[in-house]
């Protein structure tokens, strides 16, 4: 099993990531960066989030909190001390993944929709919590000042290292996600996901293995909202802690097909062009909320393992391929 | 106001507030009691409740606590609509699936609400005088709310342990194989129950459109408190439901007395993960 790097599934990933990326400074066109940039972020969101929603089947509803907070922790540092992007944001991810190891000590106990309930209410009273703190704004939030991109080559390069970081960002969640698949810590994971006491019987050491997915899958989103909110120039609770954030990231995973390595990464990539269709077409435009609930309650209920457990399950062919 | 009035003043409207809260939550309570979902709908149905009885008050000149046998029955035939729709497929799936097709009804319903009815503030405008005791002033809006809502759950009361179909209910949400076996329609069952949960939702929207103002999107604050209750009280037990909100109206009203209402929010977060951890049963549950 060495030779797993080389499996086809992920090269073919790998290669179209890559592609992706290198399409908006070849043609310089800001709309395709915008556009890439978006799906980059919800490719790197999604992929952590299945880490522990696919993989371990633990859904964590309020997951948008730790973007919030490695958006908020890699802001302030950045605000307050002038510190570097790039170790601002691998301070964000850590910080989130100690919370979610504490936190998990916590919450990981719950099991089913106890622990959604859980997961919704820590994001809730973080944000209530953030909204209070006057040191970090409160309710307004923070502004960056303009001199702070001086020392990136100012804010047009600014925008680009964003872009670069949040690529490769994509790309490392896409490579552990395949990663985790492919060990014997992702099929213990499974096997908690399929029956939790069956795989404590058979002596794997579940909270451990919960422990440690959780803490994966909040250190990436970490990072993910220093990025954003780098790029944004400004954050506030409102924005970084939005609960529906939260079910696009479930959307995404759930759409892909929960549990695969590919299903994540396509489920973005669709719902950022179906979010772009229905945004601008005239018709949807106001009603975009109504489709998309339209387009999820028809997945659930006639293909709920997502179009990639849909396309693996039909033509037995493809599993070589789509992993 | 001297400060024993003021204690007094909050404890009354908490309790008066909590006793609605409690009616939203129960439909959440009963519903994840008889099927083990939580819908996340419950909202976006409140925020129905609350337009419904605007409609029927400023177009057709409905008095507002007759409007609400009204909303009653459409909440009762949309819940049962939407169990057939949305909810029987997935019934005995992982609760991924009953999270998200709840929540995508709620996408539908908040999705074409935004569209005809705008996110502009409405209220009822419409007085009911107020109760004079001594400084004391409560609003009789709040007083005809609390005394409603505990009408509405001593009729759900009756209804589950006095009549066949309640008693129904009650067997399918403690053993469904077993009801089932012993030749109860546990399809029927579910849909009622999810219908009369989704009906208290919206009287419960109803009645908080009579005290406050609202928006199409009100709804969705009003389920989070649902979801604090609800653990407050027990999950799945429609009585600890108010119990709950009764703790939630008190905490909200005295709690402000000492520190600022923008923490409040904070605190009642911090009680559902820390009950939810500790004592998942709920503040009267047992072991």
């Amino acid at each position: 099993m060495r030779q797993n790097l080389f499996d086809i599934s992920l090269i073919w990933l790998l290669l179209v990531l890559i592609v992706m990326t290198l399409i908006p400074p070849l043609t310089n066109s800001i709309t395709m960066r915008e556009e890439f940039f978006l799906m980059m972020q919800y490719i790197a969101l999604a992929a952590s989030l299945n880490i522990i929603l696919g993989y371990a089947g633990y859904v964590s509803f309020g997951h948008i909190v730790y973007y919030g907070i490695g958006g908020y922790v890699a802001f302030s540092l950045m605000y307050f001390y002038n510190i570097h992007l790039i170790p601002a944001m691998i301070a964000g991810g850590i910080v989130c993944a100690i919370i979610a190891l504490l936190l998990g000590e916590a919450v990981l106990r719950l099991r089913g929709a106890y622990f959604a309930i859980a997961t919704i209410g820590v994001n809730e009273a973080v944000k209530a919590l953030v909204n209070n703190l006057e040191f970090l704004g409160g309710s307004a939030g923070l502004f960056f000042n303009f001199k702070i991109y001086q020392q990136y080559g100012g804010a047009g390069s600014a925008i680009w290292l964003a872009y670069y970081l949040m690529a490769i960002l994509a790309m490392v969640v896409i490579v552990v996600n395949y990663l985790i698949k492919k060990s014997k810590f992702g099929l213990g994971l499974m096997s908690i996901r399929e029956d939790e006491d069956a795989a404590i019987v058979l002596g794997i050491d579940t909270r451990k293995y919960k422990s440690l997915a959780y803490m994966l899958s909040a250190f990436f989103p970490g990072m993910v909202g220093a990025i954003f909110f780098f790029k944004n120039g400004n954050i506030e609770p409102v924005n970084a802690f939005h609960l529906l954030k939260s079910i696009e990231m479930i959307f995404m995973v759930v759409l892909g097909g929960f549990g695969t390595v590919t299903g994540p990464f396509l489920g973005s990539i669709l719902y950022e062009r179906i979010r772009g269709i229905l945004l601008v077409n005239p018709l949807f435009k106001d009603l975009h909320m109504a489709v998309a609930g339209i387009i999820l309650l028809f997945l659930i209920l006639f293909m709920p393992a997502g179009i990639i457990g849909y396309l693996r399950d039909k033509f037995s062919v493809l599993r070589r391929y789509i992993e | 106001m001297t400060g024993v009035d003021i204690w007094i003043d909050s404890i009354i409207s908490g309790l008066l507030l909590g006793l609605v809260y409690g009616l939203a939550a129960i439909g959440l309570n009963l519903i994840w009691g008889v099927m083990k979902v939580i819908n996340l709908s419950h909202g976006a149905f409140i925020a129905l409740g609350m337009i419904t009885i605007w409609l029927l008050y400023t177009s057709f000149g409905v008095f507002p606590y007759a409007g609400i046998l009204v909303v009653l029955l459409i909440g009762l035939i949309l819940g049962i609509i939407t169990y057939f729709s949305a909810l029987h497929r997935v019934i005995n799936a992982p609760e991924l699936s009953t999270l998200l097709s709840t929540f995508s009804v709620s996408l539908i319903i908040i999705g074409f609400g935004t569209f005809i009815f705008k996110t502009n503030p409405k209220a009822l405008d419409f007085s009911m005088g107020a109760i004079e005791i001594g400084s004391i002033v409560i609003l009789g809006t709040k007083v005809a709310t609390g005394v409603i809502s505990i009408l509405f759950t001593a009729l759900l009361y009756v209804f589950l342990y006095k009549t066949r179909m309640g008693k129904a209910i009650r067997a399918v949400s403690m053993n469904r194989t077993a009801a089932e076996l012993m030749g109860i329609n546990s399809n029927i069952t579910l849909a009622l129950s999810f219908g009369i949960g989704i009906s208290l939702a919206m009287v419960a929207g109803a009645l908080i459109a009579t005290i406050f103002p609202f928006t199409i999107l009100s709804g969705g604050g009003y389920e989070l408190k649902s979801f604090v209750i609800c653990v407050l009280g027990g999950l799945g037990s429609p009585l600890g439901a108010l119990v709950g909100g009764l703790t939630l109206g008190l905490i909200e009203n005295i709690v402000t007395l000492q520190i600022p209402t923008s923490y409040v929010p904070v605190l009642e977060f911090a009680l559902l993960v820390v009950i939810l951890v500790l004592k998942p049963t709920g503040l009267l549950g047992g072991k």
